[in-house]
């Protein structure tokens, strides 16, 4: 059997893909090259740094399906990196909200919290990716052992989560979260034949 | 008396088909040259950039000409022209902000026809231009309050609604007016997904239509109104929040019972038929109390919104004795 191809070595290119992103929302801020954020800057870079994030949930949970499928274990070194991007801009995204959209004003947050309830969702799944960040080196894994794949399966809840988060909050065009929950669906789908062993 | 179209146009005022068709490659290749004029420093000052061509076509011939009416208009500064055109809600053209800009551009508003229908005298398919002529344009400078929690300061050039609606002879049975944008899923891309049950429909009880603050607007910023803001005419009802100021109207029509309305339909729970703009009754997924200011620094803090936007003195008593809790 051929040896199968480096896939590992493709890891610059995903650092690459995940910060293009962050480079657009700079580029947009700073005006330059063509990139405006628009009228509403705040709106427009809550929207993208949201959506990265949940890109990012998705595309990390697809690692396992292809190494599988591809039979190459390869692929599994580009997982940390992508869940931790996820983590970034999902981080990013609650910072924007407090600071730009609250005006850090915290007596308002008690009040849009219970306003808006699709707040309590989205930082209930960024809360729980905290530990999964926290516990993303091979030390702490090698120190949990089992238990860290345990843990680590908090992605599909917070996936979840995150696409309730996006769907509560659209007008009126539904499609785009239940293209999110129908692409979770399916990659949980792929793990069902595993898991029911 | 039912009046039919007096859509009288002189053959000489129709251009060939050839020459309205290629109208915006003659604006655009203007638009390049004013670009290259901003580029050489000559010129003076050229506003125009290559999505706000200067001169959108209206419904009357030449630039609009209009007096300010600085009595019924707001002390604070208005939005640029960019703030105005290049982020609107036209789920006509598609859901996102700059979607109305980008494929609204070839839709075509000339020749345009009202419809006057329903409990009135005078009732009949009208030219656009027969419509507005009689009418002086004036330019009122209007806060605009969405739903969304978003607001802007809008230069508005229109008509008193009241002023036109008094032209075809309401009759006693009207106690509303309902709104139609046109139906074209050809032209209108967003028509062809059932975002909304189309055509879009919007209404006012006949007293908020007459209140001399209520406009038909045809131009924005001293221009005709560009497409992707509801070109040629749409309504501007400045104490409600923008979804019931309806875009690219094509019918009006007089009614006895209340209009159903396109959100009010989609949504009953969290858009009334009234949606006067108020910060105490939220909108059950999100907060009214405060608003985003469009254009203000990245820094800037939300403002508290105001109870029917601030025009609370001009129209709170249309809703005296009403629950506006339950009647939102």
């Amino acid at each position: 059997m051929s040896t199968p191809f480096p896939i590992h070595r493709l890891k610059p290119l995903v650092f690459l893909a995940a910060l293009t992103p962050l480079v657009l929302l700079i580029a947009g801020l700073a005006d330059i090259a063509g990139f405006a954020l628009g009228p509403n800057p705040i709106r427009e870079m809550l929207h993208v740094s949201g959506k990265t994030s949940l890109n990012l949930l998705l595309i990390t949970l697809t690692i396992s399906p292809l190494r599988e499928l591809t039979r190459n274990p390869q692929w599994l070194p580009l997982r940390r990196p992508l869940g931790l991007f996820a983590f970034f801009y999902a981080a990013l995204h609650f910072l924007i909200y407090v600071v730009l959209e609250l005006d850090l004003d915290f007596s308002d947050l008690g009040r849009e919290i219970i306003k808006r309830p699709y707040i309590i969702v989205g930082t209930l799944a960024l809360l729980a990716m905290l530990p999964l960040a926290a516990t993303s080196t091979a030390r702490m894994m090698r120190r949990l052992g089992k238990r860290w794949t345990q843990l680590h399966y908090l992605i599909y809840p917070i996936t979840a989560l995150g696409i309730w988060h996006y769907y509560w909050q659209v007008k009126a065009d539904i499609t785009e979260p239940l293209f999110y929950a129908a692409g979770l669906a399916l990659l949980l789908a792929l793990r069902s034949k595993r898991w029911m062993r | 008396m039912k009046v039919k179209s007096i859509n009288r146009i002189l053959p000489s005022e129709i251009c060939p088909e050839s020459a309205f068709l290629t109208r915006r490659d003659c604006l655009t290749s203007l638009a390049g040259l004013a670009g290259a004029a901003a580029v050489t420093g000559l010129g003076g000052s050229v506003e125009a950039s290559a999505q706000s061509p200067a001169t959108p076509a209206g419904p009357l011939p030449g630039a609009p000409r209009f007096r300010r009416n600085a009595e019924l208009s707001v002390k604070e500064p208005p939005n640029s022209w960019d703030d105005i055109t290049t982020y609107n809600n036209f789920y006509e053209f598609g859901l996102d902000k700059r979607d109305p800009l980008e494929n609204s551009q070839d839709f075509r508003t000339r020749p345009w026809n009202v419809e006057i229908a329903g409990e009135a005298e005078v009732r009949g398919s009208f030219a656009l231009e027969d419509i507005l002529k009689p009418h002086a344009l004036e330019e009122r400078i209007y806060r605009f309050r969405c739903v969304e929690a978003w607001s802007r300061v809008v230069p508005w050039l229109g008509i008193p609604l009241g002023d036109l609606l008094k032209r075809f002879k309401p009759t006693s049975r009207a106690k509303f007016v309902e709104f139609t944008t046109l139906l074209d899923p050809r032209q209108m891309p967003g028509q062809r997904r059932a975002v909304l049950k189309w055509p879009y429909v919007e209404g006012l009880r006949i007293d908020e239509a007459m209140h001399p603050l209520s406009m038909l607007v045809v131009g924005v910023h001293g221009r005709w109104l560009p497409n992707q803001s509801g070109a040629p005419l749409r309504l501007i009802v400045p104490w409600k929040y923008g979804f019931k100021s309806i875009k690219s109207i094509v019918k009006i029509r007089f009614t006895e019972s209340m209009p159903r309305t396109s959100w009010n339909l989609m949504a009953p729970q969290e858009y009334g038929f009234y949606a006067n703009v108020n910060p105490s009754v939220d909108h059950p997924r999100w907060s009214q109390a405060k608003e985003r200011k469009i254009g203000t620094a990245l820094f800037a803090s939300r403002v508290d919104t105001l109870l029917f936007n601030g025009y609370a003195e001009q129209v709170a008593s249309l809703y005296r004795g009403m629950d506006l809790r339950r009647l939102y």
